[in-house]
């Protein structure tokens, strides 16, 4: 096992040296959750990254940061086994992805369900639990009790039967965590959980995916365009740009130089009053921070 | 005309007994039509397709006119000509916006087809007319049959596949990601209900098909937002507008269609009421106050 990407390894890798870096095989430690392989991933000619080698262990909180279409919902899509990569590979508990992993959950990226649609905030948490499932929908005791038990989780007792789509963008989201969380995953899988959330909203969600991993010890991959909320969870970030794939901890990337040579364009990181920024990013880059992306539901 | 003559047109229960065994297949079949329709119709409103209901029932239409004229049977051409457009629109407008628009040129297609074969068709004026809206009496002992026979196979198909249909009705990317067959279950779906279009174009009509497959499940959502309540009181809107519909209708000379429409129609206005009401008097106030704390 090429185990270059561990936690807390304390080394900034480019995907590329990943390869030549020494292996550090250890019988003795658990198999990762998540572990990718040299992967590369792109559409037609154009590629969108390579060389990405990630290991995610239980309980370890995962950025991926990037600028606008540099592949970061096309990772969570690989991972998720719907979309094939160019190369290399994922395994997920040591199996293969392949669509509908039951350990899987996937939050992606928000859509407000709309007035009309014929559900209750406990049935939306419901669908996590048996919604891919063929057949009569009997009424099942032990469904109930799980439902019970995920709405107190995400605080949606006071809404439990109010109908989804009148709930406000917060509510929704914190469904949408609940209805990952509650079919028993161990990877939690979030495109941009806390975009369009005022700071309170951001606070709640950040909360319950950093808890689903501190208490149940799930792997979180977590979509971002602003490291900043998720600052005090996150172990380590996966950075996508200009064709690579940067993996290591917070500190270790957000440096002025790292940054820079991932840009090939002089950029400078501050850090102030504990936040993050990033200044001087070519146009078309600004993952940074005050300002939300763009989303048009064409970032690939 | 006046007034008094235009209400006995309208309601007339003479001989009312006798008439009511004449047209017991009709009370029956509006009975099953409305139970489909309810169901099918909750599917309709989660997935926004009342207006591909509109586009397959003008196709549905086409095909049985054409049924008539080269003496297929208006059934089976109906059945043809709403399977064809529903699994057109299925495979061609999986995006809502490319959906609308293959909608609006089948539609006026469906239309000129079916008028064409009418022109030509040479044998009972009653047949034409009861296409484009409604009929009761045509409704014989084999015709039942088969709208029993495809009614069951609807009701049963959507039970069975329930589940996951709402699941990617309404959260297409994770239902996908969990492994619903998303592509599969779309098509399944356009086919029932092309086939319920197709019975109900045989009952009520080709331009009133909404009223019982669109029309009861917008009431009920009005309502409620339970997924039990919503398809039960769905398919009970649509049985007694059906069923009331047939029996207002029978001893009057006048189609079923305006009186099914009509109860269709009036029950959607009471259920807005109603849910106006309700919405207005439950703020949902604890709601608010977590909102805030949180």
């Amino acid at each position: 096992m090429n185990g270059a990407g561990a936690a807390g390894d304390g080394q900034v890798m480019m995907g590329a040296m990943t390869s030549s870096a020494p292996g550090r095989a250890d019988v003795s430690a658990p198999r990762p959750v998540l572990s990718i392989r040299d992967a590369a991933l792109g559409y037609g000619d154009r590629l969108l990254w390579s060389g990405l080698t990630l290991d995610v262990p239980a309980g370890e909180f995962v950025a991926i940061l990037g600028p606008n279409g540099s592949g970061k919902t096309s990772l969570l899509r690989a991972v998720l086994g719907t979309q094939p990569l160019t190369s290399g590979s994922i395994e997920i508990l040591g199996e293969p992805v392949r669509r509908g992993h039951r350990s899987v959950g996937y939050v992606p990226q928000q859509h407000l369900a709309d007035r009309g649609t014929p559900l209750r905030a406990r049935d939306f948490l419901a669908l996590g639990i048996d919604g891919d499932r063929f057949g009569l929908p009997l009424p099942s005791a032990d469904r109930r009790r799980r439902v019970d038990a995920m709405l107190d989780t995400v605080h949606a007792r006071a809404f439990a039967r109010t109908r989804i789509g009148s709930l406000s963008g917060g509510e929704q989201q914190r469904l949408r965590i609940g209805q990952a969380l509650i079919g028993d995953s161990r990877l939690l899988l979030c495109d941009e959980p806390l975009i369009s959330l005022d700071l309170n909203q951001q606070r709640a969600v950040s909360d319950l995916i950093d808890a689903s991993r501190r208490d149940q010890g799930r792997a979180v991959l977590m979509i971002t365009h602003d490291v900043n909320p998720v600052l005090d969870m996150v172990d380590r970030v996966v950075y996508l740009a200009n064709g690579q794939a940067l993996v290591g901890s917070v500190d270790d990337v957000f440096t002025s130089e790292v940054l820079s040579d991932l840009y090939r364009t002089p950029v400078e990181v501050v850090r102030a009053r504990g936040r993050i920024i990033v200044v001087g990013l070519p146009d078309h880059a600004h993952e940074g921070h005050e300002h939300a992306p763009h989303h048009d539901g064409t970032e690939h | 005309m006046h007034l008094a003559d235009v209400w006995s047109q309208l309601f007339s229960f003479q001989g009312y007994g006798e008439l009511l065994a004449l047209v017991r297949n009709s009370v029956l079949a509006g009975a099953v039509l409305g139970l489909t329709g309810g169901l099918v119709g909750v599917f309709v409103m989660a997935r926004d397709l009342a207006f591909a209901v509109h586009a397959i029932s003008e196709l549905s239409f086409a095909g049985a006119a054409a049924g008539l004229l080269l003496g297929i049977g208006v059934v089976q051409g109906s059945l043809a000509g709403s399977l064809a457009a529903a699994l057109l629109i299925g495979v061609l407008g999986s995006r809502a916006r490319n959906r609308n628009s293959i909608i609006a040129v089948l539609m006026p297609f469906g239309l000129g087809l079916g008028i064409l074969c009418l022109s030509l068709y040479s044998g009972r004026a009653a047949n034409k007319f009861g296409l484009l809206t409604g009929q009761i009496v045509a409704v014989d002992n084999p015709r039942l049959t088969a709208l029993l026979v495809i009614c069951g196979i609807v009701v049963v198909a959507l039970l069975l596949v329930w589940r996951p249909l709402m699941f990617v009705s309404i959260d297409p990317q994770v239902a996908e990601a969990r492994g619903v067959p998303a592509v599969a279950l779309s098509i399944v779906f356009m086919v029932l209900l092309g086939m319920a279009v197709a019975v109900s174009v045989q009952i009520v009509g080709s331009l009133l098909v909404l009223s019982v497959l669109v029309t009861p499940a917008a009431a009920a959502l009005r309502l409620s937002a339970s997924p039990v309540l919503v398809p039960v009181l769905s398919t009970v809107f649509a049985v007694v507008s059906m069923v009331g519909g047939i029996l207002l209708a029978l001893g009057s000379s006048i189609p079923i269609s305006p009186y099914v429409t009509t109860l269709s129609f009036l029950i959607y206005v009471v259920c807005r009421i109603v849910g106006g009401v309700r919405d207005r008097r439950l703020p949902r106030a604890p709601r608010l106050a977590t909102e805030v704390a949180s």
